[in-house]
Parts: C-alpha cells; sequence; structure tokens
C-alpha cells in the first residue's frame, strides 16, 4: 500500500463521521421556516418567513439576548485580565507550586458543571449572597479564565525571551516592553481567546441554573423552551440564530491564530 | 511619569515581586471564590438531614455516605458510570477515523474543512445541539420518516420493543440519551486523537511496512499504541461531561436518574444539601482515579 493514499474505507468512515456532527445542526435552519406550529414534524409541510417577525417583536427573547450579551462581555473581560495575569507568571518563570496553578486554572472545566455550580450556589447561600447579574458573572468568569489561559500561554511560549531582553537593552523600562513589545505580540491570542470565552458563555446553562435567581439568560430561555415546549417556531428562530452568532467568534478566532506554529523572534 | 521608572527598575531586580503580582489576582479569584466554594461544598456532605424537621444537622457524620450507598442510589451511579463507558467508547471509535484522516491524508484546504469541521460543532450551543436531537428523534420527526419511507418501521419497533435500550419512542429510551450524549461530546474526543496522531512521525510507519508488516499489523502495533494516550486525553472529556451532565437525561430518554439529576433535584426541591453534596463527590472521586490513572499513561501531552 502506498502510503500517500487514504484507503476507500477510512475515507467514509471519516465523511461519515463529518456528516453525523453537522447533519443535525444543518436540519436546525430547515426548521427554522417550517410552517407547523404545534410538533417537529417531518417533512415540514411548508415553508415561511413568518416566525422571524414573530420572534423580532416578542420582548422576552429580546431581554434573555441582552442578558446573555452583558454577562458574557463582563465575564470575558475579567477573565482576559486573570487568564493573562495567570500565563504571564507561569510562562516567565518556574516556581513552586506551578503545577498547581495550572491545575486549579483548569479545574473549573474540568470538573462536570454541576460541581461548579451547586458548589457556587451553596457558597451564595451560606453568605447570603442575592443572587443577581453579578453572581452569574462571577460563575462564568471563573470558567473562562482557562480558555484565555491556554490560548496566553501557549502564545507566550512562542514568544522569545530575547525580544524581552533586546526591548530592555535599548533602554525601554517594563511598561514600555510590555506596551510596545509584549502586548502586540500576544495582542491576536487573547483577542482569540476572549472571542471562545465569550462563546463559551454566551452559551454556559448548567452552571447558569445554579447562579441566576429569576433572570433568564437566553440559554436559560431555551431550557425552558425544551423542557415544556411552548413555542416551537419561535425556538426553533432562536435555535438557529444562536447557531449562526457563535459560528462567528469560532471563525474569528481560527483566522486570528492561523499560521502562528513559528516562534516570534526566534532566528535572533 | 515619574514613579514608572522606579517601579520598572524594581520589578527588574525583583522578580519575584513581579511574579507575585501577576499571580495573587487570579490565585485570589479562583483560590478565594472557586476552591472556597468547592470546599465548602465538600463540607456540607458530611452533614446529615433530620429526617423528621428536614433541617440540616450541623455535626460530622458519615450518614449521608451511608445514604449514598443505598440500593437505589447506586442504581443511579452504575448507570451513569455505564452510559459514561458506552459513550467513550462509541465516541473513540466514530472520531478515530475523522482524527486519523484529518492527520494523515488532509492536506491545504481540506485541512482547514476538517478543523473546522471539529471545531464548529464543538462551540455550537450546546442547547442548539440537544435541541436538533429532540427534532431529530421525536415521533413525527425525520428518522421515523427515514425508517417508514424505506420501509422499515418494523426494524425500528423491534428494537424499540427490546428492554432497557427501547422505550416508546427514541426520544424516551436509553439509545436516545445514548445518541445524544455521544452527539455532544464527539468534537472533544477527535482532538486530542487528531493531535496525538500528528505526533507519529510518518518515518515511523515507513519503517514498520519496510519490515514486513501489513497495513493492518502496523496499524494495531504501531499507530495504536503511540495514539493510545490521546484517546485517553479525549476519554477524559468524554467521561467526565457525560458523569456530570443533567440536562441531557432530563430532555431526552426515560424517568431513571442519573448522577446529576439526582444533584439537582436533592439541591432544589427536596433541600437535602448534604446528600446531593455527597452525590457530587462521586464524579470528582471517579475523576481523580481517572485522572490518576491516565497521568501514569501520558495522557496530558496530548492535551
Amino acid at each position: 500500500m502506498s502510503s500517500d493514499r487514504a484507503s476507500l474505507g477510512l475515507k467514509l468512515a471519516a465523511a461519515a463521521g463529518l456528516l453525523f456532527m453537522h447533519l443535525p445542526l444543518l436540519l436546525i435552519f430547515v426548521y427554522a421556516f417550517t410552517t407547523e406550529e404545534k410538533s417537529y414534524q417531518w417533512p415540514p409541510p411548508g415553508f415561511t418567513l413568518k416566525w422571524f417577525a414573530v420572534t423580532w417583536n416578542r420582548p422576552d427573547v429580546w431581554e434573555a439576548l441582552s442578558l446573555s450579551l452583558r454577562v458574557a462581555a463582563i465575564s470575558t473581560l475579567i477573565a482576559m485580565v486573570l487568564g493573562t495575569l495567570c500565563a504571564a507568571a507561569v510562562s516567565r518563570s518556574r516556581f513552586f507550586g506551578r503545577e498547581t496553578i495550572s491545575l486549579l486554572v483548569i479545574l473549573p472545566i474540568a470538573l462536570p458543571g454541576i460541581i461548579t455550580g451547586i458548589a457556587l450556589r451553596s457558597a451564595f447561600n451560606l453568605a447570603e449572597i442575592p443572587f443577581s447579574f453579578w453572581t452569574i458573572v462571577l460563575g462564568h468568569a471563573t470558567f473562562c479564565i482557562v480558555v484565555v489561559y491556554n490560548n496566553a500561554v501557549a502564545r507566550f511560549r512562542r514568544t522569545s525571551a530575547s525580544l524581552i531582553e533586546a526591548s530592555m537593552d535599548l533602554g525601554a523600562d517594563s511598561f514600555q516592553t510590555f506596551r510596545h513589545v509584549i502586548l502586540p505580540n500576544i495582542a491576536t491570542a487573547l483577542l482569540a481567546g476572549g472571542m471562545l470565552a465569550f462563546a463559551l458563555s454566551f452559551d454556559e446553562v448548567i452552571v447558569t441554573t445554579f447562579t441566576a435567581g429569576q433572570q433568564a439568560t437566553l440559554p436559560i430561555w431555551m431550557l425552558e423552551e425544551l423542557v415544556r415546549p411552548r413555542q416551537r417556531p419561535v425556538t426553533n428562530v432562536v435555535a438557529m440564530v444562536v447557531v449562526l452568532v457563535t459560528f462567528l467568534p469560532i471563525l474569528g478566532a481560527y483566522y486570528l491564530t492561523r499560521g502562528t506554529e513559528s516562534v516570534a523572534g526566534q532566528g535572533k | 511619569m515619574s514613579w514608572l521608572r522606579p517601579a520598572s527598575d524594581a520589578l527588574w531586580r525583583h522578580p519575584r515581586l513581579l511574579l507575585a503580582l501577576l499571580l495573587v489576582p487570579p490565585v485570589a479569584w479562583l483560590g478565594v471564590v472557586y476552591l472556597g466554594s468547592l470546599f465548602a461544598l465538600l463540607a456540607q456532605s458530611f452533614f446529615s438531614i433530620d429526617e423528621f424537621s428536614g433541617l440540616i444537622v450541623h455535626e460530622f457524620t458519615l450518614k449521608t455516605y451511608r445514604e449514598l450507598l443505598n440500593p437505589a442510589n447506586l442504581d443511579i451511579i452504575l448507570r451513569t458510570v455505564t452510559m459514561a463507558a458506552v459513550v467513550t467508547v462509541a465516541a473513540a471509535v466514530i472520531a478515530f477515523p475523522i482524527a486519523y484522516y484529518a492527520a494523515r491524508y488532509a492536506r491545504g484546504p481540506w485541512k482547514a474543512v476538517f478543523y473546522l469541521g471539529v471545531m464548529l460543532p464543538l462551540w455550537s450551543s450546546y442547547l442548539v445541539k440537544v435541541y436538533s436531537w429532540k427534532l431529530i428523534l421525536a415521533k413525527e420527526g425525520i428518522l421515523s420518516w427515514l425508517f417508514e419511507t424505506l420501509h422499515l418501521t418494523w426494524l425500528l419497533d423491534a428494537y424499540l420493543a427490546i428492554p432497557v435500550l427501547g422505550g416508546n419512542s427514541l426520544s424516551v429510551s436509553w439509545t436516545g440519551t445514548f445518541l445524544v450524549f455521544l452527539y455532544v461530546w464527539l468534537p472533544f474526543m477527535v482532538l486530542p486523537v487528531q493531535a496525538s496522531l500528528e505526533r507519529v512521525p510518518l518515518s515511523v510507519i515507513e519503517a514498520s511496512g519496510d519490515l514486513g508488516a501489513a497495513p493492518g499489523q502496523t496499524f494495531r502495533h504501531v499507530i495504536l499504541p503511540l495514539a493510545l494516550p490521546g484517546v485517553i486525553a479525549g476519554s477524559i472529556f468524554t467521561f467526565s461531561l457525560t458523569l456530570g451532565d443533567y440536562i441531557i437525561p432530563q430532555i431526552i430518554g426515560t424517568s431513571r436518574l442519573f448522577i446529576g439529576q439526582a444533584v439537582y433535584s436533592h439541591q432544589g426541591t427536596a433541600g437535602n444539601i448534604p446528600l446531593a453534596a455527597a452525590f457530587a463527590v462521586v464524579p470528582i472521586v471517579i475523576m481523580g482515579l481517572y485522572l490518576w490513572a491516565a497521568k501514569r499513561k501520558g495522557a496530558f501531552d496530548a492535551l
């Protein structure tokens, strides 16, 4: 067998696997246009655009969307600051407890979400903190740190230390070096990490069910529709929009981190 | 600003100071907010609930753990672990060809197609993915229609008649739950397997062929052992995520509980935080053992 040709079986298995991952998502797009409103009937009896108008005029959907966007924005901001600080510390030097810090950052996402959720909820109860916008943000920022951290650590590792030394030798102080050398080097990685953190927060439901009081983020709104379907056509449209909206940051993050495998300043 | 220069010099001269400044905010956040909550939760598993008043007794006891081990609760744990194991094996089987093709044969634009082909489902909304399966598995949905069009409805009915796997319809069966778990966690398996396969040097595969191994032998004795850390790394995700999920079995599946649902119902309506906490310890312990075993196999290098 020549080694640069895939066998037919492998091609078919790979293609079938990819189809399995994508067909269900495509189905969402079809259902957004169906005229059937009482069941999940297939094939759809007809196609219509009217549910988009109905969804557009629904204040509860807009409120949920706005809450989700605000939570995601603030959580991403906190996660970007904390994740970058942590990544800078871990990649700059070796110190006692370095492995523990990496573990600590990964833990909120390595443990099942329900544990993070219930732990935070019982802590809020013990401390008598009422549920609010900020309790949601607190939970989200905690598990978003790891995404920013991972992206930043990878980039720091690829940024040569000689660049920083050169900047210092040329008379820049630490802050100037940070502003003019380090930041431009890690900027795209931070942006990519931030986008992924945003997508993660925007979509989070398990931790949110524990840390939100009466407020509904978009995923919570969807969860209620899933458990007790009341307005299927509106849910179909919202589902489609969510798929489209989450694709954008992913594509953005992909283009930002593409072709960064080589170390900047490596040849020096 | 005049104070910047001395501050900068101080940081340069005392790298430990800089390190401390960098570390304090994230460690304070994660250590206090996260670990604090986690330990507060774990501590509560050693409390118990008074059967008459329904109030939590704040005294150290192992009573709650004894309760955890009664047959009904053990059944929940066993069911969840079985599901996690089956999902993990199935995910590995489906993910391997995708990862293998992407790592060894995909070139140029196909490389990007495979990368985004895994990344997009990975990152698209969890609830939307579950929702799409509600559409697929519904009685009037596309899968029933497909069986009907192919005149295979009898096959579907025969399958649904199987005691444990089947049910009234796919959306309220064990098989339905399994399919959704598999679908939602599959991308988490593809990525680490692909990463480990990409590190298998082509020369090693060629050497195996030159030494007379048939392609099947090369696969079994060279590629598979080298890809194993990736499979184990992927299995950490699929296993852990299945163990802790409470939404999928609630939406698609039977009325028999999984660990996540037990935690949720005990802390919610029942108000039995100690038992909920004890249940939450189960996935932590299982994952702890799993991670320890995975580390010995070198799976973390493949993450």
